[in-house]
């Protein structure tokens, strides 16, 4: 029988959470790191039982742990993010010229193929990536040193890179999301890298049509359609049907078009789903109400699910890396929210339920599909 | 031995007790009593003093024998005391809270 194992990342240690195909009865293992902002969690698909683990606290800044057992013991491992070169510099929030500083890592994308490459999404914004199973850390510094990177300015949540994408098909492809330069995509490696956000509009910068400035919140994309990728921006929710090459907004009939997660069912891949926000002043659901939107047309055409979800005096978040799906023929979506509950559906979020209700404020929701 | 004691997630993270003891070859300063506590605990680089700068980190505070040497030179000698091993040399966490 299959197993799903959930990785669950909070602002106070991280969370192994497990369960069989059937996904009603789970066990929940932690906290690991107790104390630590554990902002991500994430397996490697070439060999599940290596997880890698972002821990950080202002106090003692990055820690980096690797389990080799499926989350039952962990190692730290390399810890040192040391930026390639000179130093450049970043707008700071009043306009001034920043030197960039690595503050602590955002998300850990591993290979897809090798469990001992991982990517490492950083901020101040920048990719790094290990080939030593998290020994030792290299920037790619194509990115950093963009010919824009100067005009990036941090958004409230940092100058943080927060999204990596892989494609199986296409080795050399990489694409990022940076809070709130925007998005880049390189076709060499991570080498070189141009901006991705032609269509992008957004109204709370001085040139709402810029080529760097926009607040991506996330980008999703199915593995089987790697030209499509979906992104939640601030506002907006977008899609691009050419690698990022221009985008189209499908926030259609959302009630608003604000929020942070964004994610592909793992079949049909024009089925996504997002959890709107009401305003970036509010930063909770709107009416009281915790609303998955699901669309089965790739956008514009969005169904509330709400079936074992609150529908009253509900206030919480999700973060951006806090939903995510399994693979097993009946999708499973899962996410988590800023008060501490993880919900998931086992039928592609036409019900849910709750798994854990009281964890510390989750950061990141990641899934293994289990044989 | 040096006795050094660390805050609860360091010690945590190192897998050790309240309190540790060292070798310290040489003059006994925070410098070298620092870098003996990295060398035999490498999980702690970077959490005590910034992997780039070598400085320590801001909310982070040195003591031994009641006083503040968090902005004393670092290859200053730390007291006998310390260098004996009849008082720790403490790494402390900021406080904070409300």
């Amino acid at each position: 029988m299959a197993k799903v194992r959930l990785l669950v990342g909070t602002h106070k240690g991280a969370f192994v959470l497990t369960s069989d195909e059937r996904r009603r009865d789970w066990k929940v293992d932690g906290p690991h790191f107790a104390g630590w902002d554990v902002y991500h969690v994430k397996g490697s698909p070439a060999d599940p039982n290596r997880l890698y683990a972002a821990q950080s606290r202002g106090w003692f800044g990055q820690v980096v742990q690797r389990s080799d057992d499926g989350g039952a013991t962990w190692e730290p491992v390399g810890n040192e993010f040391r930026y390639e070169g000179a130093t450049n510099t970043h707008k700071w929030y009043d306009n001034t010229d920043h030197p960039y500083e690595f503050l602590r890592a955002w998300h850990l994308e591993p290979s897809l193929t090798d469990p001992d490459t991982v990517y490492a999404g950083v901020e101040d914004a920048a990719l790094f990536r290990t080939t030593d199973a998290g020994k030792s850390w290299e920037e790619l510094p194509g990115l950093r040193t963009h010919p824009t990177a100067s005009t990036w300015a941090p958004g409230a949540g940092g100058l943080c890179l927060h999204t990596i994408i892989l494609d199986k098909d296409n080795p050399d492809r990489i694409v990022t999301a940076i809070s709130s330069a925007g998005a880049f995509r390189s076709d060499d490696a991570g080498k070189t890298w141009r901006t991705i956000t032609k269509g992008l509009h957004s109204n709370y910068i001085p040139d709402p049509d810029a080529e760097v400035g926009h607040c991506v919140h996330h980008i999703a994309m199915h593995p089987s359609r790697p030209n499509v990728l979906y992104m939640q921006k601030h506002w907006d929710v977008m899609r691009s049907d050419d690698s990022g090459d221009s985008w189209h907004e499908v926030s259609g009939n959302l009630p608003t078009d604000f929020g942070f997660v964004i994610d592909v069912h793992a079949h049909e891949p024009e089925t996504i789903y997002v959890v709107p926000i009401k305003s970036d002043s509010d930063h909770f659901v709107p009416d009281g109400k915790l609303r998955v939107y699901r669309s089965r047309t790739g956008g514009n055409e969005w169904e509330a699910l709400t079936k074992g979800l609150p529908q009253k005096d509900c206030y919480v978040n999700l973060l951006r890396d806090a939903m995510t799906v399994d693979s097993l023929d009946s999708c499973g979506v899962y996410f988590g929210t800023t008060a501490g509950q993880v919900y998931g559906s086992a039928d592609a979020g036409d019900s849910w339920q709750p798994i854990v209700q009281n964890l510390p404020a989750v950061l990141s929701v990641e899934v293994q599909t289990l044989s | 031995m040096i006795r050094v004691e660390l805050p609860a997630n360091l010690r945590t993270l190192a897998g050790l007790g309240r309190e540790v003891e060292l070798k310290v070859d040489g003059p006994i300063t925070q410098r070298s009593v620092l870098d003996a506590l990295e060398a035999a605990y490498p999980m702690l680089r970077g959490t005590i003093r910034d992997h780039v700068t070598r400085r320590r980190r801001p909310m982070l505070r040195f003591f031994a024998c009641e006083e503040d040497l968090s902005d004393q030179p670092l290859d200053a000698p730390l007291p006998e005391e310390v260098a004996t091993g009849r008082e720790p040399y403490l790494v402390i966490g900021a406080i904070a809270g409300g």
